[in-house]
């Protein structure tokens, strides 16, 4: 069998995470993968979409750029996605607001239990991709986040 | 009455592909939820839709109420088909159908809860009037052992919660029973979540013999029976309808109580009474009813011309049968082999994998049940079978040609199979004799082991 799948990637992230290394390259025949720890320099974080063309290095230029790139933050269970703790209340998060991993962005609701989502990574919302109160299923995306 | 339009199939590989086929044929959509691995399976690309559940293992996917349950209503279907395995005999996805107006294909949660559980299973076939092996359930090994003075060995372990023959343990002798309950118990309560075992008389010399129920609530009719007498470790390997050489009075008696015990609990879908038939004396003991489609469908289906996966739908939509019990006639006679993904020349080890060609052509009797084509992938976590190959022929002999035939002609490569295994059963005397019990293949196996 070959290819990684994703709880490869995750136990291999951890192993990165937990050395001294900012940054590991794994080739397997077709694949390539790039991992560089965060803070690290380099141009980009590991993302399912690298984009399509060469980013302009990064200038400490303000207001960050809000057009939807960035990692897109799956939904951890199929269920019904909630932006807000309740019917009428203010969203967890906005475009342009700051998450860190713990950030809870959102509940995913599966038969009347309410599951917390957290964002699981650092950086600005770029874009809220899942309606409120609709089904989203196992990996949708939730969110866009532009990391650090 | 309430026609189904959409239909959420919660399964996989070749079920999930054969609900979908009948479906298509009467006009319902069909709404797939599959687990991360399952995303480019057959059954995703065929179905109206797909969704995936969870992950790859069947505990976060494939076993989750909560996610099947969510992800009908979110998907506007009206009816849950839950095939075989998986949820398809779990009260609580049956009571959560009910709950939020979905309707559930297969029986109601009262005919889940009255089968579902040997013990009360038994206690309905004992008030049907229906013959039992000798047992009863233990919880300690001291009640284990004096049980097994009652009953003398050899013992069948079976799991209260169980069905598939998971968490079934034989013991030959009283060294071994505590050991063996043991394993037993932690073994079924791994996979049910409930460690209860039953202890009941092992009845050596037995053949496998199944009633096809087809009931509206009102009507309660049989397909004939099946004969799975030939399995490994209690897994069905092989199965044929009808059952061969069975004597027509003994015949009639099973399919009676199999239709009995139906009527005793009310039961309302398509299930199966199974029997252990011991055909020397004339006797037969209830083993179990299976509230859900069989893997086995098949070979019913062939001799009778029934779709009985559309029977199914229309019955859990609430129609009465269109059929009494002399509609159903059989003709000629049907055997399925089970491919599976295994390797027969090591202790048949799970040969999950990519499947480089997959090649299953039109022959004359053959029908092919799977979801394997070239480029799938057979996934670590699930079971092992792949392909159904059922021929059908105006007599036995003409479908074991016809098999032969096919086990010759189809291609699966990439994987290792038990093919060879199918052809040398095809091939074999006491086979084609017909009629052998559940010791045959044990049997058999040791033969080709001494056979150079």
């Amino acid at each position: 069998m070959s290819g990684l799948t994703r709880e490869d990637i995750d136990y291999i992230l951890r192993l990165v995470d937990g050395s001294d290394f900012e940054e590991l390259t794994l080739e397997m025949g077709d694949l390539k993968l790039e991992l560089r720890k965060a803070g690290a320099p380099a141009p980009l974080a590991p993302s399912a979409e690298p984009a399509s063309t060469p980013r302009p290095a990064p200038a400490p230029a303000t207001p960050p750029e809000l057009t939807g790139e960035g990692l897109e933050v799956p939904a951890p269970l199929l269920g019904i996605f909630y932006h807000a703790p309740k019917p009428g209340a203010p969203p967890f998060v906005t475009v342009g607001d700051r998450v860190g991993p713990d950030s809870v962005i959102g509940i995913i609701e599966v038969m009347k239990l309410m599951n917390q989502v957290t964002a699981g990574v650092t950086g600005l919302v770029t874009e809220i991709v899942a309606p409120n109160g609709e089904m989203v299923e196992h990996g949708q995306t939730l969110i866009r986040v532009k990391p650090d | 009455m309430p026609r189904i339009a959409r239909i959420f199939i919660a399964n996989r590989g070749e079920i999930a592909v054969r609900v979908i086929r009948t479906a298509r044929a009467i006009g319902i959509e069909t709404v797939l939820g599959v687990s991360e691995a399952d995303r480019d399976s057959l059954g995703a690309r065929l179905a109206d839709r797909a969704v995936c559940l969870g992950p790859a293992p069947a505990s976060q996917s494939y076993l989750s109420v909560g996610a099947v349950i969510e992800a009908a209503k979110g998907m506007g279907c009206d009816a849950i088909h839950p095939g075989y395995g998986f949820l398809s005999e779990n009260r609580d996805l049956a009571q959560a159908c009910a709950d939020v107006g979905l309707i559930f294909i297969g029986p109601s949660p009262d005919n889940l809860a009255a089968v579902g559980d040997k013990l009360t299973a038994r206690g309905h076939a004992r008030d049907a009037g229906v013959p039992l092996v000798p047992g009863a359930t233990v919880a300690t090994t001291e009640e284990a052992m004096r049980l097994a003075d009652e009953l003398g060995f050899p013992l069948l372990i079976k799991a209260v919660a169980g069905g598939g023959g998971r968490g079934m343990k034989r013991v030959d002798h009283a060294g071994e029973l505590a050991s063996q309950l043991d394993l037993a118990m932690s073994e079924a309560a791994a996979a049910f979540g409930d460690a209860r075992v039953y202890i009941e008389r092992l009845v050596t010399s037995g053949r496998h013999i199944e009633v096809q129920i087809l009931s509206d609530g009102m009507q309660v009719l049989h397909a004939g029976e099946r004969d799975c007498s030939i399995q490994r470790r209690y897994q069905k390997v092989v199965e044929e309808a009808p059952a061969p050489h069975l004597p027509d009075t003994l015949r009639a008696a099973i399919l009676e109580a199999g239709c009995a015990f139906a009527r005793h609990i009310g039961y309302r879908s398509l299930g199966t009474v199974e029997f252990l038939v011991d055909v020397a004396r004339e006797e037969f003991y209830f083993l179990e009813m299976n509230a859900r489609v069989q893997v086995e469908h098949p070979v019913t289906e062939e001799v009778t011309g029934l779709d009985l996966i559309a029977l199914q739908i229309a019955i859990a939509e609430g129609q009465p049968l269109a059929l009494s019990q002399d509609d159903i006639g059989l003709v000629g006679h049907a055997i399925e082999c089970r491919l599976n993904a295994e390797d027969i020349g090591n202790n048949f080890m799970p040969s999950p994998g990519r499947v480089s060609d997959a090649w299953f052509p039109s022959l004359p009797g053959l029908r092919v049940d799977t979801h394997m084509q070239p480029g799938a992938m057979i996934p670590p976590h699930y079971d092992s079978m792949i392909a159904k190959l059922i021929t059908h022929g105006a007599t036995r002999a003409e479908a074991i040609a016809r098999m032969r035939d096919a086990l010759r002609v189809i291609r699966l490569e990439g994987v290792r199979t038990n093919a060879p295994l199918h052809a040398a059963i095809m091939e074999d005397a006491a086979f084609v004799a017909g009629g052998v019990d559940t010791t045959y293949l044990p049997d058999l196996l040791t033969r080709m082991d001494t056979t150079p």
